[in-house]
């Protein structure tokens, strides 16, 4: 009988382990965490940088005022972090943050609110000739003040739907006031922070070390003894580093042939997470070169696309999947499917999609065979399979289409030139927030970056509204009025696929979540190593 | 003195005895076996490129979703690419693709290496000297790096890979025909143009090219071959020849890496494509020159 007892113990405890999700497992500490990184940053500082090449190897040395939760798929979450709670004003223009205490910088002293105020001063008022890439994200920003030792206060101008998701980035690292009173440019080229690790070494293009810091705020945490990140540009070999156990996990992605091959050689060994990505690749009309100019033309194009048929097939070979909007599919703000495909371009029924493409090129005066040229960045994922399916899309509407691809690195400024008329645009985001999400698409003489060179007041006066908007429904809805304009009215822009992550990594990691950005999740605190 | 120009023309066109072009055939077929071969691929090759839309049995640029990453079989001979283009028609219409760039690589290179080494060894002095410089800095840069250097400046497309391709070709082909020409500038009938005032243009043009003739061919022969191989190699680094046109060394890069284990035919048959092709009219040229080369046809 107690044998019996026994083995029923051990079953419902298995039972219960393998039920459990990991974060709830028992975790365990000790061990390095092996990674590749497949790009290195210019300087250290996060409140220049804009490459997970900074956030991947540094970010770990570092904490934020407010965290994504790291256990959430979303990505959206707001979690607490050094600011353990947070309230806003009534009518929304003071957000004030109570801080934790005892949270000790790397070098043993206290950090305070004036460390805070420090470095978002640092970001949203930089001073002459110092660099601060995200600072136009808290325009809405009046002031920062410190009341006192563990409060931080922003006075905002108006109302924001969105400011608490900005203070949820990762590159906002909290820096020392006094070393930022004397030097501003010193966090370029030195690493103190009051992150779960502390750092052991950086040589440059090989690898960045770091080790648990002993004196961190989350007691019990981290749980890894330290990390190794190796920095390795070519895909292959990163891959060969999961596949020989030389690393645990490739944080950014990899394409489904990787994961297919490495689930294939390693079986149970690996653990395949995987997400819609905040990265998307779109097509841009320049409305200045005739025919793009005539939204009948434009309309036709992205009618031209059936989406569902390549969602299915682009994701057997890219990493590209979900058929989406403005936002990534499944995050609060996003359209849900049934409303999406009510947008042209988005129709189940292709062949219906197509005969109006047709009609509308006609309509247009656009000829049978009408040729263009669309040009596409030198990257071969996804770059390329989306530039052959699109091609190959127009071609079954009559258009003839020729591909320019241009250097990767010359592209930008090609297009920025207003030559192309066709070209593959590109987002990604380190957070799903519509403000950012959206902000692309503003008229020309708001957003230079809008390579389309168009302006549509309307469009800019419902980002504006539902950036303002506090309430979620409201919200909501005026980001699909913005949606429906955007894609389907005026089709000044064309969504392609959204980018799918897929990050097979070693079973032994716990503790990590998948989220549709790849900037967040890499403070490594909250993972572990079963051995 | 009309009668000079004459005595000269005849003199350049009576240098071979004159022949049918059957037996000419014949006789190579005979003495040059691989030659032969190497000309029976070409033709192969010329052949394929012409009546492309008859032999292909699909459009090599429409997608078949459907049938992605096919294995060769009775459907498709020799399977399909990531997007499900069938594998053997964008084999037959790459071969355009490749002659095309071949022959106008080739065609560019040689016109320019002549006019350019004939120049040189027809002027001499200072001017052979600038011009042979220019030419060592040329040489001093391997074929695929000058030729990846072009690409970088005038972009990408068929029209730029066929410059790009050329511009190593020009400097090779002018060294050769420059050393033919030296010994062309000395004959009696180059000093009888000269003396019956003739300008520079007509003596280069009329009576020394045609002179120069038999090495320029070998080399555009020699050229198409590795014409070929470098338009398959920009094309593999992504800068030669653009997506969906099917071209050989296109249809060797991105999937047809990724899926190497898993779709080896992807990579297989562009791959013998181009070997087969290079083998030819690297046997053609070898054989033409040794049937053109006066000391080896002694010998």
């Amino acid at each position: 009988m107690k044998r019996l007892a026994n083995i029923l113990a051990l079953v419902s405890g298995a039972v219960l382990a393998a039920g459990l999700p990991a974060h709830a497992q028992q975790p365990r500490s000790g061990g390095e965490l092996v990674f590749p990184v497949p790009s290195e940053p210019p300087s250290y500082d996060g409140h220049r940088e804009e490459t997970f090449g900074l956030i991947h190897p540094f970010a770990p040395f570092y904490n934020t005022l407010l965290r994504v939760d790291p256990f959430d798929k979303g990505g959206t979450k707001p979690a607490p972090s050094i600011a353990e709670s947070w309230t806003a004003s009534p009518d929304g223009l003071v957000y004030t943050f109570k801080l934790r205490k005892g949270v000790k910088f790397h070098d043993g002293s206290e950090m305070t609110s004036k460390d805070v105020k420090a470095s978002y001063d640092k970001i949203i008022f930089p001073p002459q000739g110092v660099g601060s890439t995200r600072k136009g994200q808290y325009a809405i920003v009046e002031s920062v003040e410190a009341p006192d030792a563990y409060t931080v206060r922003f006075k905002l101008k108006s109302p924001s739907g969105s400011f608490i998701a900005s203070l949820l980035s990762p590159y906002n690292f909290i820096y020392k006031a006094d070393i930022l009173a004397k030097d501003m440019h010193w966090y370029e080229t030195n690493i103190m922070g009051t992150g779960p690790f502390t750092f052991v070494e950086h040589v440059k293009g090989s690898h960045v070390v770091g080790k648990k810091f002993a004196g961190y705020w989350d007691k019990g945490m981290p749980y890894l003894d330290g990390f190794r990140a190796i920095f390795m540009r070519d895909s292959a070999a990163q891959v060969a580093a999961v596949r020989g156990e030389r690393a645990h996990i490739q944080f950014r992605s990899f394409t489904p042939k990787d994961r297919d091959n490495l689930k294939a050689a390693l079986g149970d060994k690996i653990t395949v997470q995987e997400s819609p990505w905040d990265c998307i690749l779109m097509v841009g009309f320049n409305h200045e070169k005739k025919p793009f100019g005539d939204k009948r033309v434009r309309r036709a194009l992205t009618l031209a696309l059936d989406r569902h048929t390549g969602s299915k097939a682009l994701s057997q070979i890219a990493i590209v999947k979900a058929v989406a909007g403005v936002q990534v599919p499944g995050t609060p703000f996003a359209t849900p499917p049934e409303e999406l495909n009510k947008l042209a371009g988005y129709w189940t029924d292709a062949a219906k999609s197509r005969a109006e493409a047709k009609r509308l090129l006609k309509e247009a005066g656009v000829p049978e065979g009408f040729s263009f040229t669309f040009s596409n960045r030198g990257l071969p994922m996804p770059y390329e399979p989306l530039g052959v399916w699109m091609i190959d899309q127009w071609r079954q509407i009559g258009l003839n289409v020729k591909q320019n691809v241009i250097e990767a690195r010359a592209y930008f400024g090609v297009i920025r030139k207003g030559d192309a008329e066709v070209f593959m645009d590109f987002q990604c985001g380190y957070i799903v927030e519509p403000d950012l999400d959206m902000y692309k698409f503003l008229s020309s003489d708001r957003n230079p970056a809008n390579y389309g060179r168009y302006k549509d007041p309307v469009l800019d006066d419902l980002y504006d509204k539902q950036s303002r908007a506090t309430n979620l429904e409201e919200r909501k809805k005026l980001i699909r009025t913005f949606e429906k304009r955007l894609l389907d009215e005026e089709v000044h822009y064309m969504m392609t696929l959204q980018w799918h992550r897929i990050v097979p990594h070693s079973s032994k990691v716990k503790g990590w979540t998948i989220t549709p950005s790849h900037y967040l999740n890499n403070t490594l605190d909250t993972v572990w190593l079963t051995q | 003195m009309a009668v000079i120009p004459q005595t000269v023309d005849a003199l350049t066109s009576a240098t071979e005895p004159r022949e049918g072009w059957r037996a000419a055939v014949g006789d190579f077929i005979l003495q040059r076996p691989l030659g032969a071969a190497g000309a029976a691929i070409i033709l192969l090759m010329v052949a394929l490129a012409a009546s492309a839309d008859v032999l292909a049995p699909f459009d090599p640029l429409t997608t078949d979703y459907g049938a992605m990453l096919s294995a060769p079989g009775p459907g498709h001979w020799l399977g399909t690419d990531a997007f499900g283009r069938d594998v053997l028609s964008r084999i037959v219409y790459g071969s355009r693709t490749a002659l095309m760039v071949g022959l106008g690589a080739s065609l560019i290179g040689a016109v320019f290496g002549a006019l350019i080494g004939v120049g040189s060894a027809y002027f001499g002095g200072r001017v052979d000297l600038v011009v042979q410089r220019v030419m060592d800095v040329f040489f001093a840069f391997p074929v695929i790096i000058l030729a990846l250097a072009v690409v970088a400046i005038l972009g990408t497309g068929v029209g730029n890979v066929i410059l790009a391709i050329a511009t190593p070709m020009v400097p090779r082909c002018a060294r050769v025909v420059r050393a033919s020409a030296l010994a062309v500038r000395e004959t009696p009938y180059v000093d009888a143009a000269r003396a019956a005032g003739f300008g520079h243009g007509r003596i280069i043009l009329r009576h020394m090219l045609p002179n120069v003739m038999a090495p320029l061919l070998i080399m555009a022969t020699a050229f198409l071959g590795e014409a070929i191989l470098l338009e398959s190699s920009l094309s593999f680094l992504g800068l030669g020849v653009q997506e969906p046109t099917a071209a050989w060394g296109l249809m060797l890069r991105g999937a047809a890496v990724e899926f190497a284990e898993s779709a080896p035919w992807m990579a297989f048959f562009p791959g013998l494509a181009i070997s087969l092709a290079v083998f030819g009219f690297n046997l053609f040229g070898d054989s033409l020159r040794d049937a053109l080369d006066p000391r080896l046809r002694t010998q």
